[in-house]
């Protein structure tokens, strides 16, 4: 992926945690609708780049950009607003909100967003079909599978169609054949889209859903993918 | 796998007669069939008719006569290409690739079967990918998606061999180097 046609780009990101360096200078660029997966052992720094790129945490130095700008430089209310309309996220455990049924999760980004709550709700609606769960709109979280509440934690990440989605570990908790379905649905729907996906996973058979891999360990880049001289 | 770049892969490290190759082989690939004498004899043989082995002297040390065997620069070449070659990423458990790690450790050092390793596990993240994508098309069958699988899973027990594998090579370092010979 050249810096040109990046949609996202990361250039030496660092990030510590008190004294505990998590990245220790990551470049990485994202393609319009391209699908890259960020591998690598427990503990590589996987989450905090997908944490740094989101806008969620600040970089300790390197910067960020989108679409040409540099995140970095924004006020915490415009990179929030960027979460909120530009960017999705999907956690592995969906943190759909319990008191909520599924059609309320998905319409709370639209509703955060400006949306009037008739459309919001079309709209959730429309998207809970296409994850093949809208015959869950009415139903709470508590009473649906792990497999069910991926697929709305997905339309709620899809659903103010975002130009990039973030997925950590998203199927990570479940089963290895629903795991499989929701990252089939999810990939078939972002395609659909020409979303561009960071898809934060350990597993290869998930990585092999991306476009391309990069691999991290120790928080620095492993070209090699195999753990030798990095960081040493 | 053949026996042969086995025994080019153990002459890598000098001259030897049969017996050691044996007792070498057997030894260093603890897992793989003990090899017959007979075999060890009629592979250097050949070795020797394609020129990738000579004989470099007798010793009698108080038994027969043994002759002793060294790689030629033929020979030398020879394992060279075989331990660089990338394996088609097959779908079942693949001992080639053992075979080749454990030689190139032995015979090439850390940084050949590392080149190798990399290739290697490239190679087999194309293969899932492209079967991912066959078992995700729309309309492919059960069959297609239960073949893909089969191939799926094997491949990945096959790449989380390659990583643990590298992962000992590099706690290991310190303890290898008399096995490395280059």
């Amino acid at each position: 992926m050249s810096e040109r046609s990046a949609l996202l780009s990361g250039i030496g990101i660092a990030r510590s945690y008190g004294a505990t360096p998590a990245l220790r200078g990551v470049d990485l660029a994202v393609g319009a609708g391209e699908i890259v997966a960020v591998t690598g052992p427990s503990g590589c720094g996987k989450s905090t780049l997908l944490h740094c790129l989101a806008g969620i945490l600040r970089t300790d130095s390197g910067t960020v950009t989108y679409r040409d700008q540099d995140i970095g430089l924004w006020s915490e209310a415009a990179r929030s607003r960027l979460r909120r309309t530009e960017f999705g996220v999907l956690f592995q455990f969906g943190q759909l909100v319990p008191e909520l049924t599924a059609v309320e999760n998905v319409a709370l980004p639209l509703l955060l967003a400006g949306s009037g709550r008739r459309e919001a709700r079309q709209v959730a609606a429309e998207w809970l079909d296409r994850l093949g769960v809208g015959e869950l709109a009415e139903q709470r979280p508590g009473a649906m599978s792990g497999g069910q509440q991926q697929r709305c934690a997905t339309a709620r990440a899809l659903v103010t169609q975002p130009r990039v989605l973030f997925a950590d570990e998203p199927t990570g908790a479940l089963d290895a054949l629903t795991g499989e379905q929701v990252l089939g649905e999810i990939v078939r729907v972002v395609r659909e889209q020409g979303t561009s996906v960071v898809l934060i996973t350990h597993e290869a058979s998930v990585a092999a859903y991306a476009d391309r891999e990069i691999v991290l360990r120790d928080g620095v880049l492993d070209p090699t993918g195999l753990g030798l001289g990095v960081g040493r | 796998m053949s026996t042969a770049h086995v025994l080019l892969g153990l002459l890598a490290g000098g001259p030897r007669h049969g017996y050691d190759l044996k007792r070498a082989h057997d030894e260093r690939l603890p897992r793989a069939k003990p090899l017959a004498y007979g075999q060890v004899y009629a592979t250097l043989s050949r070795l020797e008719r394609d020129g990738f082995v000579a004989e470099s002297g007798q010793d009698r040390d108080g038994g027969p006569d043994r002759t002793s065997y060294e790689l030629t620069d033929e020979g030398r070449g020879h394992l060279a290409a075989w331990l660089a070659a990338v394996d088609p990423p097959a779908p079942y458990v693949n001992s080639e690739i053992f075979n080749k790690v454990t030689v190139a450790l032995l015979a090439a050092g850390i940084e050949q079967a590392r080149d190798y390793l990399v290739a290697q596990r490239a190679a087999h993240m194309g293969r899932m990918r492209e079967l991912t994508m066959a078992k995700s098309a729309p309309g492919a069958s059960l069959g297609d998606v239960i073949a893909a699988d089969y191939a799926i899973g094997h491949l990945e027990a096959d790449l989380r061999w390659l990583q643990t594998t590298l992962a000992r090579v590099a706690a290991m370092t310190t303890e290898l180097p008399k096995d490395v010979t280059t």
